[in-house]
């Protein structure tokens, strides 16, 4: 048993193996040396042992139960092969708890993780608060120039990258080929709101349970609100001035809001304050939808027919855009960081250029499928074959392309972020907002009384975090 | 106009039908659970709710390939059972004095430590969290089985003294006449009447410390996480789990709801030991 897996009372401090990593002495196998010869040259023998096991790193790795971090953790028997110096050790939690544990740990150096998934929003809050070691010194073969430089500069901060970038995501309008077919009804590529509005119409169908558009209602910074942001971006509108004060009692975001929910109330599924992402890929794949805005990742679950009834009848468009395109469709990205806190920041290193790198992605294609590589990083990715498989990858790269988290919206911002805001207070304040919007689709309160309240209560936060200039 | 038998007979059906209501309705979503374990994630979802459906066994297979489940559950097996071994050494000796040694303090301890099960548990998150940094015991059982101990500690207390209480004192006064000291007091005298309330008090920790989870998941990440981590673990943001999710919940809950129906009639006896005297 290597000594680092003893516990504590059993062990002491032993020394410095050759590569300069300390080790820890077994105490009983210390007081044996001691008593008997033959049982020392035992003891000394199984320390030897032990030596070259500790010399094996162990890189324990905390990430979340989507389909492409557990694909990773399937396929990193290959990366185990060719490092028998390093041993992997995946925790897998809940989105929210792994938020909140990675939070303790970090703030409390508990050094418990040695490689973190996060999101755009984490790394550069948690970068530029020194706690995420800086991504320098890549290998020339992992060519960070191929990775895009939207996704760059979302996990940068300060110009510093502090995370290599696994999958990304932007917004796209899915809908079912069949029925706009039957209805006569064309989808262009870059559709408005409006435009989306007028087709819902046409194809709702309640008495069937086949409902107009299916959006998300669950309310949560990272649910309701990632989408009503971008279509309220969509309208022109923005979460704040330049002087950090909230703008929701605006012509724009009013607009964008008695837009959301009274197409919803007309043409959305019943109980839809409750759907977040999952709900409405359900609602999707099981024929309830005739259209759904969302996450670009949903693009490879509709198609697949194991788990999508209409996976043959989808079709895709861009994110709709109104007054702009610009901020209408998200740019989001599940990324990997090494915690300043990780006591084997080497082999993590070598574990994350690994799995964000082109040779992974060859890896996925060769014995998952192409269609089944962690999308929107790389533009290598792109390939011929690659557009082929995924017929939703063309949009998805182009959404990519257009995306700027620097300037999201249509009027100057102060801030960074297009379905969301990148600073310390938005968890709580896009909850807050979220659960207002959330009351509003359920008709609990008025859409101008919500806005209101909305108004109010970012208004108060961001004076008290002493923002407003 | 009923005759009395009659309407005894009618009060006991109904009494009866009222009870299987409720049980029904208690069992329920543990049914629920183990039914959409054997759903596909499109089924499980469905809209009416499926009572028939082609069953699989995917879900099962899935979670046997992805997760070492048997790491999971020894590690639950052995913090459930430290902690409830620890906090038996502990409760019973509290519980004899407190019963048998009562004084003007005696009652307010007792409310006092029953009192600690108010705080919330996320108060004390990052002291405990420190603690266990300082200690070098994140990630181990071992910090699992004190804390749990300690957080049972109250009712453990409370429930054993309550059994004691209702043990006749010249009983313990004729062990001490045969010259009995206070341990054998306690092992050959005091143990052997109470093991039915004893036994409910065990049965009754190991079900709480099976399935706590605010701490399991705090403290533990690769090593010591038990049952209740794997559980969280199927949750995901981006895709269908709900199958997945019940399929190991089941095999969690597995283990806990056997070792309960074997010993629901101690349980039973235990619970309502002090209630008929």
């Amino acid at each position: 048993m290597p000594p680092d897996t003893l516990p504590r009372f059993l062990v002491r401090q032993g020394g410095k193996d050759k590569n300069n990593n300390e080790f820890l002495l077994p105490r009983a196998a210390e007081q044996e040396c001691e008593m008997n010869p033959a049982k020392a040259l035992l003891a000394a023998a199984s320390l030897t042992l032990g030596n070259l096991a500790l010399a094996a790193q162990t890189v324990t790795i905390a990430t979340v139960n989507n389909s492409d971090m557990i694909r990773m953790q399937r396929l990193s028997k290959t990366f185990e092969q060719q490092h028998p110096d390093i041993a992997l050790n995946w925790v897998v939690l809940e989105e929210n708890v792994l938020r909140q544990r990675l939070t303790t740990d970090i703030a409390t150096q508990g050094g418990q993780f040695d490689v973190l998934t996060i999101g755009m929003y984490e790394a550069s809050l948690w970068g530029s608060k020194g706690w995420l070691e800086p991504m320098k010194n890549l290998p020339a073969d992992y060519d960070l120039d191929d990775v895009f430089p939207s996704v760059r500069e979302g996990l940068s901060a300060n110009g510093t990258l502090y995370a290599l970038p696994f999958y990304a995501e932007s917004s796209l309008t899915y809908y079912r080929t069949d029925l706009f077919e039957q209805a006569g009804l064309k989808m262009p590529e870059q559709p408005t709101w409006k435009q989306v509005a007028g087709f819902a119409a046409k194809l709702h169908k309640p008495a069937e349970e086949q409902y107009g558009i299916c959006l998300r209602g669950k309310a949560g910074w990272g649910e309701n609100m990632a989408l009503i942001t971008t279509l309220a971006n969509a309208y022109g509108a923005r979460w704040f001035d330049e002087k950090w004060q909230p703008e929701f009692t605006g012509p724009e975001w009013s607009q964008a809001l008695n837009f959301y929910v009274d197409t919803m109330k007309q043409y959305g599924p019943p109980g839809a304050s409750s759907n977040g992402f999952n709900e409405n890929l359900a609602l999707f794949n099981s024929g309830k939808c005739a259209m759904w805005v969302d996450a670009s990742v949903a693009g490879s679950f509709v198609t697949d027919a194991s788990q999508s009834k209409v996976a043959d009848k989808v079709g895709f468009a861009f994110a709709p855009q109104q007054v702009t395109d610009k901020g209408a469709a998200w740019m989001y990205s599940w990324a990997l960081a090494i915690p300043t806190s990780s006591k084997a920041q080497d082999a993590a290193k070598t574990f994350i250029t690994w799995a964000t790198s082109k040779d992974y992605a060859a890896l996925v294609a060769k014995t998952d499928g192409v269609a089944n590589v962690p999308p929107g990083t790389r533009a290598s990715t792109y390939s011929a074959a690659y557009m082929q498989a995924a017929p939703f990858a063309k949009l998805t790269l182009e959404a990519l392309k257009k995306a700027d988290p620097a300037n999201p919206t249509l009027k100057p911002v102060p801030y960074v972020g297009i379905q969301l805001v990148t600073i310390p207070e938005f968890q709580a304040i896009g909850t807050q907002v979220g659960k207002l919007f959330s009351a509003a689709l359920t008709g609990q309160m008025p859409v101008e009384q919500v806005l209101a309240a909305a108004q109010q209560s970012t208004a108060r936060e961001m004076k008290r975090a002493g923002y407003p200039k | 106009m009923l005759t009395l038998k009659q309407s005894r007979r009618l009060t006991t059906w109904l009494v009866g039908l009222a009870a299987w209501s409720v049980a029904l309705l208690l069992f329920f979503p543990i049914f629920w659970m183990l039914l959409t374990s054997f759903k596909t994630e499109i089924d499980a979802f469905a809209t009416p709710p499926q009572f028939f459906f082609v069953p699989t066994l995917d879900n099962y297979l899935h979670i046997q390939e992805r997760s070492g489940y048997f790491k999971y559950a020894w590690n639950s097996v052995t913090i459930a059972f430290g902690a409830t071994g620890l906090g038996l050494l502990f409760a019973i000796p509290a519980a004899y004095s407190m019963a048998f040694f009562e004084t003007r303090r005696t009652r307010g301890t007792l409310l006092w430590m029953l009192s600690t099960k108010m705080l919330p548990a996320v108060g004390v998150l990052v002291p405990i969290y420190l603690l266990a940094k300082s200690l070098g015991l994140l990630d181990t059982r071992l910090v699992l089985v004190l804390i749990y101990t300690l957080i049972n500690m109250p009712i453990m207390v409370w429930m054993v003294y309550t059994y004691f209480k209702d043990i006749p004192r010249e009983i313990l006064e004729a062990s001490r006449m045969d010259g009995a000291g206070t341990l054998q007091e306690i092992v050959r005298v005091l143990l052997p009447i109470s093991k039915g309330g004893i036994a409910s008090t065990v049965l009754l920790s190991l079900i709480l410390c099976w399935n706590e989870a605010f701490w399991s998941l705090n403290l533990t990440s690769a090593k010591a996480a038990p049952l209740t981590a794997l559980i969280a673990s199927y949750s995901s943001p981006e895709g269908l789990f709900w199958a997945k999710l019940s399929a190991v919940s089941t095999l969690a809950c597995a283990p806990i709801l056997i070792f309960g129906w074997i010993s629901q009639k101690q349980l039973v006896r235990g619970l309502s030991f002090g209630a008929v005297k």
